[in-house]
């Protein structure tokens, strides 16, 4: 920066702002970024309930390590500038004319550009791996290994409750979400009335359950666990009470959970429909 | 500049005044503390805390018990016999509780036929007009008494469309056309647990669910467990 002249009309020594600012950003930058990268990326959610959640997990740690080093310039020039430019008490001058710099305006929107698109580029190809446990609409176009044989489960949103139906298990529908445990599942999600979400937190798995609509997340499940589900979508003034917990069982577990749910289930299947990806509920009596 | 930065001024503060008010009307709609509680009368013994609740559901609530006298309702029957229209009942931690319901209301039929089984109850069972029952016809239904967070699921069957001396508004007597349904549950870990009907039964309400399905007094409450 370019000397100012003061009120007092003598020229004062401008520091090299600049240089001071890079320096501290350099010093911050490497020692934060070393730290988010070991010890805070991994640590962020879901965590490793699924093969999705670790890509995610992974995902994180990547993203936040790489914005490590724009966060600590912006903190730094944050901090520098209050400090540095702030107006001296009892001070009624002027504060130095701001200036465009074309250069520093060149570097600025090049490397944010660069850094945005290469993130975008890194989300987009990280999704495109297994899906990442998102929802894929009724067309997915990203799988896991050995999604042939996945294991289906279809979950139902209605205000405020999800079900969950095994197609596998004659259809078999349940007010718990019950997994085998090293066992790739497809999700398919719908709902009877308003739109919902089904995010099963530690599973990393998140799809909007819209009436009338089938769609469809993947996921591959770890070690036993037990998990939350929450309804993600705003859906109605007891949202928040939309919630369950889930469990990923060793497979005999399941077995056993299975065979007693069905037979708690058998009493009402000749009443509940035909499995279908979707189900639109004839209009009630009341509704309007 | 000057009149740019007012105009933003007032959006915000609108926006923030507009924030706050729907932010007090939802606490106000899901304010337990706002909402009057009953406190069920328990029984000590040996096997640990039993209550009896006996609850009415109508099909309009009347102009005696609720400024919306055509609106879908739950009551109890408080110590005296009277009626109440109070969804917020107090209940003791790991107690069993026996409930009687007499439905006074028609049948509109449930959104999703699974909820027609009964589960969360003694036996995954109850007692319909005396006969035990392990489901009925979604069709039938009239309303349910559903606790998600306990597994508590009960299909109330409805009166017949044709039945004789039907009750237009609450309360009901026992002389009126009724069903009665009887079960018996548990309640666990001290906590505020919600019900609700899953029966789209709120008449004149989009898709049936809004109104008296939403508002804590009438379709909804919360077992408060202490």
């Amino acid at each position: 920066m370019s000397s100012e002249p003061t009120t007092a009309g003598t020229t004062a020594r401008e520091p090299n702002h600049g240089r001071i600012v890079i320096v501290a950003w350099i010093i911050l930058s490497l020692i934060a970024t070393p730290l988010v990268a070991i010890y805070l990326g991994p640590i962020i959610p879901p965590g490793n309930g699924t093969a999705q959640g670790t890509e995610q997990v992974f995902d994180n740690q990547v993203m936040t390590t790489l914005i490590t080093p724009l966060l600590c310039l912006l903190l730094v020039y944050f901090v520098y500038t209050l400090t540095e430019f702030r107006a001296k008490a009892g001070s009624t001058a002027d504060g130095p004319a701001i200036r465009g710099d074309s250069r520093v305006q060149f570097i600025w929107i090049v490397t944010t550009a660069l850094m945005t698109l290469a993130l975008a580029a890194f989300g987009t190809f990280e999704l495109l791996q297994t899906g990442s446990g998102g929802g894929q609409g009724p067309s997915p176009i990203a799988f896991p290994a050995n999604h042939q044989n996945a294991f289906e489960v279809q979950v139902i949103g209605q205000q405020w409750q999800f079900t969950y139906r095994y197609p596998s298990l004659n259809g078999m529908e349940s007010n718990q979400l019950v997994l085998p445990e090293h066992t790739t599942i497809v999700f398919h999600v719908t709902s009877l009335d308003v739109i919902h979400s089904f995010w099963a937190i530690e599973l990393g798995i998140k799809a909007d359950a819209n009436p009338g609509v089938d769609n469809v997340a993947y996921a591959v499940t770890n070690g036993p666990m037990t998990f939350h589900v929450r309804c993600a979508e705003l859906c109605g003034l007891w949202h928040g009470f939309m919630f369950n917990n889930g469990k990923v069982v060793p497979q005999a577990q399941f077995d056993s959970w299975a065979k007693g749910a069905e037979a708690l289930y058998a009493p009402i299947a000749k009443y509940v429909p035909a499995y279908s990806h979707i189900y639109l509920p004839d209009p009630q009596r009341r509704a309007g | 500049m000057r009149g740019t930065g007012f105009k933003f001024l007032m959006a915000g503060a609108a926006v923030v005044i507009a924030g706050v008010v729907i932010g007090l009307y939802v606490s106000k709609l899901t304010n337990l503390a706002a909402s009057p509680a009953y406190s069920v009368p328990v029984k000590q013994t040996a096997s640990g805390p039993v209550v009896n609740m006996t609850i009415q559901t109508v099909a309009a609530v009347g102009p005696k018990l609720s400024p919306n006298p055509d609106w879908v309702s739950y009551l109890i029957q408080n110590a005296s016999g009277q009626w109440k229209r109070e969804t917020v009942w107090k209940l003791p931690a790991n107690a069993t509780v026996h409930v009687t319901i007499y439905n006074f209301d028609g049948a509109s039929a449930l959104r999703n036929n699974y909820l027609a089984r009964p589960q969360g109850t003694d036996g995954n069972v109850y007692t319909v007009d005396g006969k035990t029952l392990n489901a009925i016809n979604p069709d039938d239904a009239s309303h349910t008494f559903a606790v998600p967070q306990l597994g508590l699921i009960v299909a109330i069957p409805g009166v017949a469309d044709n039945a004789k001396n039907q009750c237009d508004y609450a309360p009901c007597a026992m002389s009126n056309a009724h069903r009665t349904i009887q079960f018996t549950f548990h309640t666990h870990a001290p906590g505020q647990y919600r019900w609700q009907c899953f029966v789209p039964c709120a008449a004149g309400w989009i898709d049936g669910f809004g109104g008296p399905m939403q508002t804590i007094g009438y379709m909804d409450g919360f077992l408060d467990v202490a």
